[in-house]
């Protein structure tokens, strides 16, 4: 991955670093591959959570190395099950990611439900929610769109809207999925580069 | 006779395939049941019990009234049936095939003597060249000196004459029983608290969990009967994600069941059974506190799986498995996690796939080949690069109704709004620009 620009500067050396035993929001079309992100840089048991009627699904052969086989894919029937099996697989210790895709907004009872079971398990929630679905509750919101890029390159827009604990700021990163977590932070320090205009 | 020859002679013959091992089966349920008229229960050849009842009779009021007893109970159930007490096995052997009754004590050898020579046990040769012999009753056999009859027909004949006559032991061979995994408990008075339930349960469970580990057998399904104090009963089933033994890992299963019991009048007796169990080993004891956190690590994953496998299902829990195949909707085994093992997954990047894939989507308003403009799930999509095609060819021996539309051209399409698109058409298709279809998204 390789930083294109950051608008503000930011502290420490990761931005996109989740709190861990909190959960987080992420929106927009892109917020599938922002999920696979986290995933490829987690160890650990994967928890993905999808509604049982919801046609989209990840393709096991595509994703990053190493996340297949360590994901889970669980189907709830309705929208209370869904937030049952979120706050249980997150009150779990040996889960390292719990991702869920939620049709409904999460009530504030909910996400702050959701906040107390990760900090009881110490794992981290990603919720990939609808554009305006999300709640008070989530520690980040992020807003992943994918960018039109020059040839070969896979360019997304990471926009953090909201963060209780930093500044946000906006991302433009070029991430395929093939490099391995490691490998991500130790090339982050292109990011002051200014950005070639897309081709 | 072949079946042919049998048609020939009755043609409104009506056959069935014969079933050994079914039989076999109701055979054995059947051993278990007759178990009831003595300790030693067995089966004996392909179609026939034997029960070893020295010492029982008088509790059933007689030989007489037992046996009587035995067949009510068997007529009641629709079974057929022979039987007859005899002092030795052979010569209960020779009578339950000869119209059954009871041979009192002391009359054997005068019930046995009128009896044919074929009712010893012994192959139908032999009986023949006995016959031939002029050798017809067991009493003719008796009178006849023994060695010869032991050179010309064997050792054998010999032997079961003298098990028919009580000259040779025979004991009764009863099976081991299969362990029974279900413990119980009854109350003196009714219980309606959960709190009190539990710990009626938890004591169950030791002993439950005591008697896996003998057999060195893990339950996978437990069953809880509460029985009220009305006769009713109420059941709670909890099933586990993986074979285990463990009371206080399967303890906490079970506390959303019985908190939606309804107790009713109270609840006075309790029923424990583990209804599926499979072989687990004995493991080496793991100490939580010092280390071996991976172990531990694996019991908390198979308690979670176990959790959400009994609140949706043990089939909502998935995990992926790698499958050889070019059809992307089979290029992976969606599997329940509970009941299979992670395998890696090749890492492959050629040809590119989409991460996440959908049944095909139609495009609308499609113009040029590959699209340079088309609209997908109501959002409106230019085309800045198209990647293909990628033709993938059903697969002929495996009929997928998905696919019967023939072969599909993939393309990659990028879009100047962003998104990265895994298109496909089916060339053979009639009109020029219809028949897009959109079924995945790349990263």
């Amino acid at each position: 991955m390789r930083i294109l620009r950051d608008q503000p500067p930011v502290a420490g050396d990761d931005p996109f670093q989740l709190v861990n035993g909190r959960v987080h929001e992420v929106e927009g079309k892109g917020r599938v591959g922002f999920a696979l992100f986290h995933a490829a840089r987690s160890a650990g048991p994967i928890f993905w959570i999808v509604l049982a009627h919801d046609r989209n699904r990840p393709m096991p052969g595509a994703l990053p190395e190493g996340v297949a086989e360590r994901l889970h894919l669980v189907e709830a029937r309705n929208e209370t099950d869904l937030l049952w099996a979120v706050e249980e697989t997150l009150r779990a210790p040996p889960v390292a990611l719990v991702i869920a895709a939620p049709e409904k907004p999460t009530s504030l009872t909910a996400g702050r439900r959701l906040q107390l079971a990760a900090e009881a398990g110490g794992t981290t929630g990603l919720l990939l929610i609808q554009e305006g679905r999300g709640s008070n509750a989530a520690e980040t919101r992020w807003s992943c769109d994918p960018l039109p890029g020059p040839q070969d390159s896979t360019r997304h827009r990471w926009c953090l809207n909201k963060n209780k604990k930093g500044t946000l700021g906006t991302y433009d990163v070029s991430w395929n999925g093939t490099t391995a977590a490691d490998h991500l932070v130790a090339q982050a320090g292109e990011r002051h580069q200014p950005e070639e205009p897309p081709g | 006779m072949p079946l042919a020859d049998a048609r020939a002679i009755c043609p409104a013959l009506s056959t069935r395939t014969a079933d050994p091992e079914g039989e076999g089966r109701a055979l054995e349920a059947l051993r278990r049941w007759a178990s009831r008229y003595g300790p030693y229960a067995a089966k004996d050849g392909s179609d026939g019990l034997i029960v070893d009842v020295s010492g029982v009779a008088h509790l059933f009021g007689g030989e007489t009234d037992l046996l009587w007893d035995l067949s009510a109970r068997l007529e009641r159930a629709r079974i057929e049936s022979n039987s007859a007490i005899a002092e030795t096995r052979g010569a209960a052997w020779a009578l339950a095939r000869r119209g059954g009754g009871v041979i009192p004590e002391g009359s054997l050898l005068a019930s046995l003597s009128p009896m044919p020579v074929s009712a010893l046990r012994i192959g139908p040769e032999v009986a023949e060249g006995l016959t031939r012999l002029g050798l017809h009753r067991i009493a003719d056999l008796i009178s006849v000196p023994r060695a010869p009859l032991a050179r010309r027909f064997g050792a054998e004949l010999l032997r079961r004459l003298d098990q028919a006559l009580g000259i040779q032991a025979e004991p009764v061979a009863a099976e081991a029983d299969p362990p029974q995994f279900g413990v119980r408990m009854t109350l003196p008075e009714p219980i309606g608290l959960t709190a009190d339930v539990m710990g009626i349960l938890d004591r169950l469970l030791i002993r439950l969990c005591d008697k896996l580990a003998s057999a060195q057998m893990g339950a996978r399904a437990v069953r809880l009967e509460l029985r009220r104090v009305d006769r009713s009963a109420a059941v709670v089933e909890v099933g586990l994600a993986r074979a285990m033994r463990d009371p206080v890992r399967i303890s906490a299963l079970f506390r959303k069941g019985v908190d939606e019991v309804d107790a009713g009048f109270g609840i006075d007796g309790m029923r424990l059974s583990a209804s599926v169990t499979e072989p687990l080993a004995p493991e080496q004891l793991k100490d939580v506190q010092i280390g071996n956190g991976k172990a531990r690590q694996e019991d908390e994953l198979s308690d979670l799986l176990s959790r959400i496998g009994n609140r949706l299902g043990f089939d909502a829990v998935q995990r992926f498995l790698p499958a050889s195949s070019r059809i992307p909707e089979r290029s992976f085994l969606t599997v329940p996690a509970a009941y299979a093992a992670a395998e890696p997954f090749p890492s492959r990047r050629r040809p590119r796939r989409p991460v996440t894939i959908f049944p095909p989507e139609p495009l609308a308003g499609v113009s040029g080949n590959p699209p340079a403009r088309f609209s997908w799930r109501r959002m409106g999509f230019t085309t800045l690069r198209a990647q293909g095609p990628e033709r993938i060819t059903p697969e002929w021996w495996f009929d997928d109704p998905a696919w019967r539309s023939g072969v599909r051209d993939y393309w990659r399409i990028e879009t100047r709004e962003g998104p990265r698109l895994w298109l496909f058409r089916t060339p053979q298709a009639a009109s020029v620009f219809g028949d897009w279809y959109a079924q995945g998204v790349f990263l």
